[in-house]
């Protein structure tokens, strides 16, 4: 019967303490959670990184969903923001650190790439700024521009014109691939 | 929306991992424990901003994401929670629940960093991640290297397959009961199996011209015991010996290639390729200054006789060797480093001679405050176009007042690219830490050796000095393609920490071994030719189709390099060469490899055995102007009894 009760239901059960709703309600939406994180991240690891972080907060942010939105497209936003704060991490901490971290930060990286051998896509869209990635990833995950829109804080017609902007990208990047 | 689109969308969709089973059970149990925690807690904790945030947590967390080896990790997280309760005191009221970590400190809700640590280590999401466990160097990407730094970062090292107590020159009959702990680490490599060609016809590594093995090996042996296993790397003693091939006709290479194809002395139904390679020997007469820092370990376990007295020795050597316009600074490191000679013309012997003399051990070891004042010293010595080296002398001992080899080896690595070189000299035994040492000197663009005797420090700093001091060409990989329809298997012999995957070749930022001015490197190849019955796995039924194109030939060679301070690399080809008889520089080769094999793992060797590889070695021992060929006899002599006693 679980499965039917609504997403808000099991909210507002969990928000009233009900352990077993709240381990439905993430359960059920676990692997969308990573999927995105995937997309998001284009690295099978930070995924797996990022979703942890997300269920370790979940408990506490559920609190502040208001019922607004629906859950699905709040929960967006968590992972969305949740991505931020681990790429700003990652950029301050770049910067701040010395020659040594870099370094280490950097071996990091390519031996995660490495073993993920990722290919074409995920590195192209890796390559994409910030906001055309998050946005693809959105669409990817077969949000419509208006949900996309509404997740991200802008206006559909920004949506549009990042999807085909980042269209345009990797027609280019693939372009390019293939030539050389 | 475009069919473009929908593509990417299936792409993307098939490409997505499943998540790992174990994390997600372990996340939902996270979570759940969070949200039980939470209503306990409820009262307390209600909520504020999202977007502040303490900068110390955030660093924390990215440092903990930047830091991925599994033993890392666990160090990491003992930090983080001895941070933590530093922290706390100042953490601002009112919890501010934002990052994971944040929620911990406040309302004690279980961070994932914590979770981990309660658990037994991050299980591993997949085989995909597991590289990390042996987290290579980026620069350094090559297996060599990742074999090395799993042993580093191994708190307590694999000790040596042969358990072997030395005997110190200290062991005066009376101090024989003394059973020393003995320290000294080896990087532990599996000796390379035996490769298919139809499934893996290309081979590629590193060159690598360092000898500290064969050092070691002899040490072994004169003090009577046979070395451990781990210790024995065969390529450094294969390369520890001259051989006379013909140096590159044009200035245009740095280095000519010698490669040629025999009869395997221990299996008749094999074939040996050997790869040769000579450097340039540039005119010596018109090199431009030296300029040299001593880095030198005076803590209080170099007093042995073979340690601080012998550096000393070995330095004056090396110093006949300088010309006037070379200069030389020294900087100890015990306890306290101190510069104890300001950058010195070479001209002037009796103030180096002075401050050598004046040397004495005491103190620990604290080789990163050394070594980062002997660079300063270093860079402050070189004057454009010219060459600044530290050779670092020490008995291998990193282990007092340093946090972790790693971050050393990462200083090291970044000067390297500002252009001062390292050397490491390794002197004594009992703690030599030779793992250290050798990874240390490929990150410095060095070379590693390890001094014994007085000999070898002639063979080292005066003899060879040109080829330690100035390189010729960098990064030099190898690269060889076998024919699946001429050659069925082929194993490479040694090399096991300088393996390179197959596309670091092309790579130019992938690191690799250096040549100097006239040294001269050897790699051996084992192949089985296809229809042999020397061949130890089945032919498959299906598939070795015949490869058209160049029927006939066994394999091709390619080679990169980059000429000395270029970052292009050049490439040399060429096609493997028929069997031939095999030169006495070959065979002499082939029998060092046979006498390392003989210490290391000797089951590909049939049943030959040592009498044949000092038979072989003495019909191959040519001119030997050195004696070095006839000391290496001599060894083998001596270990094929140490190894009857056993």
């Amino acid at each position: 019967m679980l499965m039917e009760t609504s997403d808000t239901d099991l909210v507002n059960r969990a928000n009233a303490g009900d352990g077993d709703a709240f381990a439905a309600l993430l359960a059920r939406h676990y692997d969308r959670i990573f999927g995105f994180a995937f997309r998001l991240t284009g690295s099978h690891s930070e995924a797996e990184d990022l979703t942890q972080d997300i269920c370790a907060a979940l408990p506490n942010k559920l609190r502040h969903f208001q019922g607004r939105a629906r859950f699905s497209t709040w929960l967006y936003r968590v992972v969305l923001n949740a991505s931020h704060d681990r790429r700003r991490k990652q950029t301050t901490q770049q910067q701040a650190s010395n020659q040594w971290g870099d370094w280490e930060k950097s071996r990091t990286a390519a031996i995660a790439e490495d073993a993920e051998r990722i290919d074409w896509l995920t590195q192209a869209m890796r390559a994409l700024s910030d906001d055309l990635r998050d946005t693809l990833a959105l669409i990817l995950d077969d949000r419509t521009h208006a949900q996309a829109a509404e997740i991200l804080g802008v206006s559909e017609g920004t949506v549009s014109w990042r999807m085909s902007e980042a269209k345009k990208r990797l027609k280019d990047m693939k372009a390019q691939e293939d030539h050389t | 929306m475009t069919d473009d689109l929908d593509d990417l969308k299936a792409a993307m969709q098939a490409m997505t991992p499943k998540p790992d089973d174990a994390r997600k059970r372990a996340n939902l149990a996270l979570a759940q424990k969070n949200f039980a925690r939470l209503q306990e807690t409820d009262t307390a904790a209600r909520l504020t901003s999202d977007a502040r945030n303490t900068g110390w947590f955030r660093g924390v967390t990215a440092m903990f994401q930047s830091i991925s080896t599994k033993t890392a990790l666990t160090a990491t997280t003992a930090l983080f929670a001895v941070g933590l309760v530093i922290y706390l005191p100042v953490f601002p009221m009112g919890p501010q629940f934002e990052t994971p970590f944040a929620e911990d400190a406040a309302s004690g809700i279980d961070a994932p960093v914590l979770a981990l640590e309660q658990s037994e280590p991050r299980p591993a999401p997949q085989a995909a991640e597991a590289p990390q466990a042996i987290a290579g160097f980026k620069d350094d990407a090559q297996a060599g290297m990742m074999a090395d730094t799993a042993s580093l970062a191994r708190p307590q090292m694999q000790r040596s397959k042969r358990s072997v107590k030395y005997p110190t020159p200290q062991d005066a009959p009376g101090f024989q009961q003394f059973i020393v702990e003995n320290t000294e680490t080896f990087p532990d490599a599996e000796t390379n199996p035996i490769r298919v060609t139809s499934e893996a016809p290309v081979s590629t590594f590193s060159i690598d011209v360092d000898t500290a093995s064969y050092s070691f090996v002899r040490n072994a042996i004169l003090n009577g015991q046979l070395p451990p296993t781990d210790a024995v790397r065969i390529e450094e003693m294969v390369n520890y010996f001259p051989y006379s091939y013909a140096a590159p006709a044009t200035d245009d290479t740095p280095f000519a290639t010698h490669v040629s194809t025999f009869q395997t002395p221990w299996n008749s139904d094999t074939q040996i390729v050997r790869i040769g390679l000579q450097g340039q020997m540039p005119d010596m007469a018109e090199r431009p200054p030296l300029n040299l820092v001593f880095l030198i370990d005076t803590s209080g376990s170099m007093k042995d006789a073979k340690k601080l007295p012998l550096l000393k020795q070995s330095f004056a050597l090396m110093l006949t060797q300088l010309r006037p316009d070379d200069s030389v600074a020294i900087v100890t490191y015990a306890g306290s480093s101190g510069q104890v000679l300001e950058p010195t013309k070479a001209t002037d012997k009796a103030t180096i001679f002075a401050a050598l003399d004046a040397l004495d051990a005491g103190g620990a070891t604290a080789g990163q405050a050394g070594l980062q004042q002997a660079y300063s010293v270093a860079d402050g010595m070189r004057a454009k176009g010219e060459i600044s080296r530290v050779i670092l002398a020490t008995d291998g001992d990193f282990n007092v007042g340093i946090s972790s080899p790693k971050a050393l080896e990462e200083f090291i690595l970044t000067k390297r690219d500002s252009g001062t070189y390292l050397s490491v000299l390794g002197f004594g035994r009992g703690n030599l830490d030779d793992a250290t040492m050798q990874a240390l000197a490929q990150n410095g663009n060095g070379q590693a050796a390890y001094i014994d005797t007085l000999n070898e420090a002639q063979k080292v700093l005066v003899d060879q000095l040109s080829g330690a001091l100035f390189p010729i060409a960098n990064d030099v990989k190898i690269q060889v393609e076998f024919n699946p329809s001429k050659i069925a298997e082929y194993r490479l012999i040694g090399y096991e920490t300088r393996l390179l995957n197959r596309e670091d070749f092309n790579n130019d930022k992938v690191d690799a071994g250096d040549i100097g001015a006239g040294h001269s490197v050897t790699a051996l190849y084992e192949v089985t030719p296809v229809g042999s019955k020397a061949r130890l796995t089945d032919p498959l039924r299906y598939g070795e189709a015949p490869s058209g194109l160049a029927q006939g030939e066994m394999g091709y060679l390619k080679l990169r390099y980059k000429s000395h301070g270029t970052d292009e690399s050049q490439l040399i080809e060429t096609r493997l060469p028929d069997v031939a008889t095999a030169d006495d520089e070959a065979r002499f080769a082939t029998a060092i490899a046979g006498f390392g094999q003989l210490l290391k793992d000797d089951r590909f060797l049939g049943e030959w055995g040592w009498t044949n590889a000092i038979a072989l070695a003495n019909e191959a021992k040519g001119a030997d102007p050195f004696g070095y060929r006839a000391e290496a006899i001599q060894l083998m002599r001596l270990a094929k009894t140490l190894q009857s006693q056993e």
